[in-house]
């Protein structure tokens, strides 16, 4: 990671107005987003709420149809997620995009692979082992394909991917969906230490507890709309309240019937 | 980390569950280890070329006389560098089926520019790979920009090259080329001094012997495992012992054929592209996996466009070099089987028509089975019908291997 990171809540990221529409479907319409450095920005939202249409759409894997995207006080176009990763926004897709019939080694620095003409296998090799230690992860050898891993190596992997190109965003879509314990306390730290070294942090996530435990705001997508920002504090009725749109859900049916259960007896 | 302890373990054997396999039967359990879970190598290829000998030199010993292999090395080089364009286009999962077509302008453009139109023997090589560049440009613009499957685009380009060759050698269809030009002499006489191959079948003792002591140096240094020195020494001695007979038995004969010398150099020069270079790295991505390339920022148009470029242009320095074994730009040049023994050669030598894997070498390895089938059939004057069948036989057998392999590193989670 290099030091000439932005100072600590300096403006990195700044949506206005952008949507995204397939066809007919507007999966994004008008969102309003802001990511400053050293700081946790959690997306939440139902399935469908297109917070992995978002992420797409900063990765440079899908173009907005309107709006604008400013990185750094400066209006940018992500047309590519070369452009994307240039400018300094890593993600770890949800899917991962790992190359099976490669190994770790080689998957974690594709497309920054040092010294092109001769690639430096033995540096990257002891880059890898460094990176994967920090990162508590258990796998056995690096040299082995990626096919022979577990789910939660691969995700391993795919996180370690994103640090290694000194981004100044991290965007991480379902970090811990596939990890074990141990490996998803790893990640809430590491997301912690990204944070401390002041970069940005976006975090998808369907795990409440998780998104309570790491995130400086949470910010609510619902049917490709602003659903509402709110911070760790806020209850969890509120938060379901936003994701599911009205207050009379089924989260809050449930607590009603318990109540009323409760009640009778 | 808290493990304490005295020796401290290298980084990549810290995880308890890896098996050390750094001393000389480690490697061998490893290596039976890759070839049950169907990560086969050059095993079909080496075994291939053991049954053939034995088949086609009991039925004529004229099969393993040194002239003979000399004969064989000649023909392997045209088509073999065809071959090596066709291993390019394999690794992204895509073909082309025009380099025979290709081959066969080439030679078609060296024979007219260079006899017909009179103009010097190196500007019409030029034009003749320019050409293989600008069609292999095509294929990539309608692959990429059009998403036409490189299938049909080359089928098309089968055909409509084909025409282009016919159209420029004109109702004559044939010109000869004249025997005493460096072309001829290289593609028909040239053979190398002997103390030359002799001494150039040193060099790749040398450089695994160096290479890697070097590489196991840094590795060291670094804190991670490295080869043994034995193991080294053996690769190393085997590997020279096994080239100095060659060339020493091939030089019973006439010797080694400058023109294999190209073909070798060349092998060399695209096996070290595919695993040493930042490119090789992507080929093998994208044919793994595009999409997956695409995001981590690999600029995957920019690689179809240099894979099917290469493969055309090398198809094109074939056809050249195939002119200069016949003495001749005809309209037969490139027809035939030249198509089909490219592609084979590349499978049969481990190149998998799935994508994401295979190695220069196949193209070398798999050309020399190819050939000496082709060969020892027309030893034993076999009609060439006979001899289409066995080599259709022999690419399904290759394609079926190369299939059950997969399947097997599939269920062996080896990608």
């Amino acid at each position: 990671m290099s030091d000439d990171n932005p100072p600590k809540g300096e403006l990195l990221l700044q949506l206005t107005g952008v949507s995204k529409n397939f066809g007919a479907v507007s999966a994004l319409s008008d969102i309003e987003l802001e990511v400053h450095a050293g700081e946790v920005v959690a997306l939440v939202g139902d399935n469908g709420a297109g917070k992995s249409t978002l992420v797409k759409v900063l990765a440079g894997v899908h173009q907005p149809s309107a709006g604008e995207v400013r990185f750094m006080g400066k209006p940018v176009t992500l047309d590519s997620p070369a452009k994307a990763l240039d400018l300094g926004i890593a993600t770890v897709f949800q899917d991962l995009a790992l190359c099976e019939n490669l190994d770790v080694v080689s998957n974690l620095f594709l497309g920054h692979e040092l010294s092109p003409w001769r690639l430096d296998e033995v540096q990257m090799e002891v880059r890898a082992w460094t990176l994967l230690r920090e990162l508590a992860a258990r796998i056995p050898s690096v040299r082995e394909p990626v096919a022979s891993l577990s789910g939660g190596q691969r995700q391993t992997v795919a996180i370690a991917r994103s640090l290694l190109t000194d981004p100044k965003i991290i965007m991480l879509d379902e970090p811990t969906a596939a990890l074990g314990v141990a490996q998803t306390a790893e990640v809430l730290n590491l997301i912690d230490r990204v944070r401390a070294r002041g970069l940005g942090v976006i975090v998808i996530s369907h795990n409440m507890e998780d998104v309570r435990a790491v995130a400086d705001r949470i910010v609510v997508l619902r049917l490709g709309k602003n659903g509402g920002v709110f911070t760790p504090g806020s209850s969890n009725q509120e938060l379901v309240a936003a994701i599911t749109g009205a207050s009379e859900n089924a989260v809050s049916r449930r607590a009603s019937r318990k109540a009323a259960e409760e009640h009778h007896e | 980390m808290s493990d304490v302890k005295l020796a401290p373990k290298p980084l990549d054997r810290a995880d308890e569950r890896v098996r050390n396999d750094d001393s000389l039967t480690g490697a061998v359990r490893l290596f039976i280890d890759r070839v049950r879970a169907g990560d086969l190598g050059i095993l079909p290829v080496a075994v291939g070329l053991v049954v053939i000998s034995v088949v086609f030199s009991s039925l004529n010993p004229v099969f393993l006389l040194p002239n003979n292999l000399v004969n064989l090395l000649f023909d392997c080089a045209t088509v073999g560098v065809i071959s090596l364009g066709i291993v390019c286009v394999l690794m992204l999962g895509e073909i082309d089926l025009s380099v025979g077509s290709m081959s066969g302008f080439a030679s078609a453009l060296v024979g007219v520019i260079w006899v017909n139109m009179g103009l010097p023997l190196p500007v019409a090589i030029g034009a003749a790979l320019l050409a293989g560049m600008v069609i292999g440009f095509v294929y990539a613009t309608l692959y990429t920009r059009l998403g036409m499957p490189s299938f049909v685009a080359t089928l098309a380009g089968l055909l409509a090259i084909l025409g282009m060759q016919l159209y420029i050698l004109g109702p004559t269809g044939s010109i000869n080329l004249p025997f005493s030009s460096p072309l001829v002499a290289f593609g028909q006489l040239l053979v190398m001094p002997a103390w030359l191959s002799h001494g150039l079948a040193l060099i790749p003792g040398l450089v695994v012997l160096f290479g890697g002591l070097n590489t196991a140096k840094r590795r060291r240094a670094a804190g991670l495992t490295a080869i043994p020195l034995s193991l080294l020494l053996i690769k190393a001695v085997v590997l020279t012992a096994a080239l100095q007979f060659a060339v020493w038995y091939l030089n019973l004969g006439r010797g080694v054929p400058w023109m294999f010398g190209l073909f070798v150099g060349l092998v060399v020069a695209m096996q070290y592209a595919l695993t040493r270079t930042k490119w090789g790295r992507s080929l093998f991505a994208v044919g793994g996996n595009r999409e997956a390339a695409r995001r981590s920022g690999i600029n995957v148009r920019r690689i179809y466009y240099s894979a099917f470029m290469l493969c055309s242009t090398l198809a094109a320095l074939g056809g050249v070099l195939a002119a200069g074994r016949l003495a001749s730009s005809s309209q037969q040049a490139g027809t035939g089987d030249v198509n089909l023994n490219a592609i084979a050669a590349a499978v049969i030598g481990g190149t998998s028509l799935f994508g994401g894997r295979g190695s220069a070498w196949a193209a070398l390895l798999g050309i020399i089975v190819i050939q000496a089938i082709s060969n020892g059939l027309t030893l034993l004057n076999l009609s060439s019908s006979l001899r289409y069948m066995i080599t259709g036989a022999v690419l399904a057998i290759a394609v079926i291997v190369d299939s059950l392999a997969r399947q097997s590193r599939a269920t062996h989670g080896r990608g």
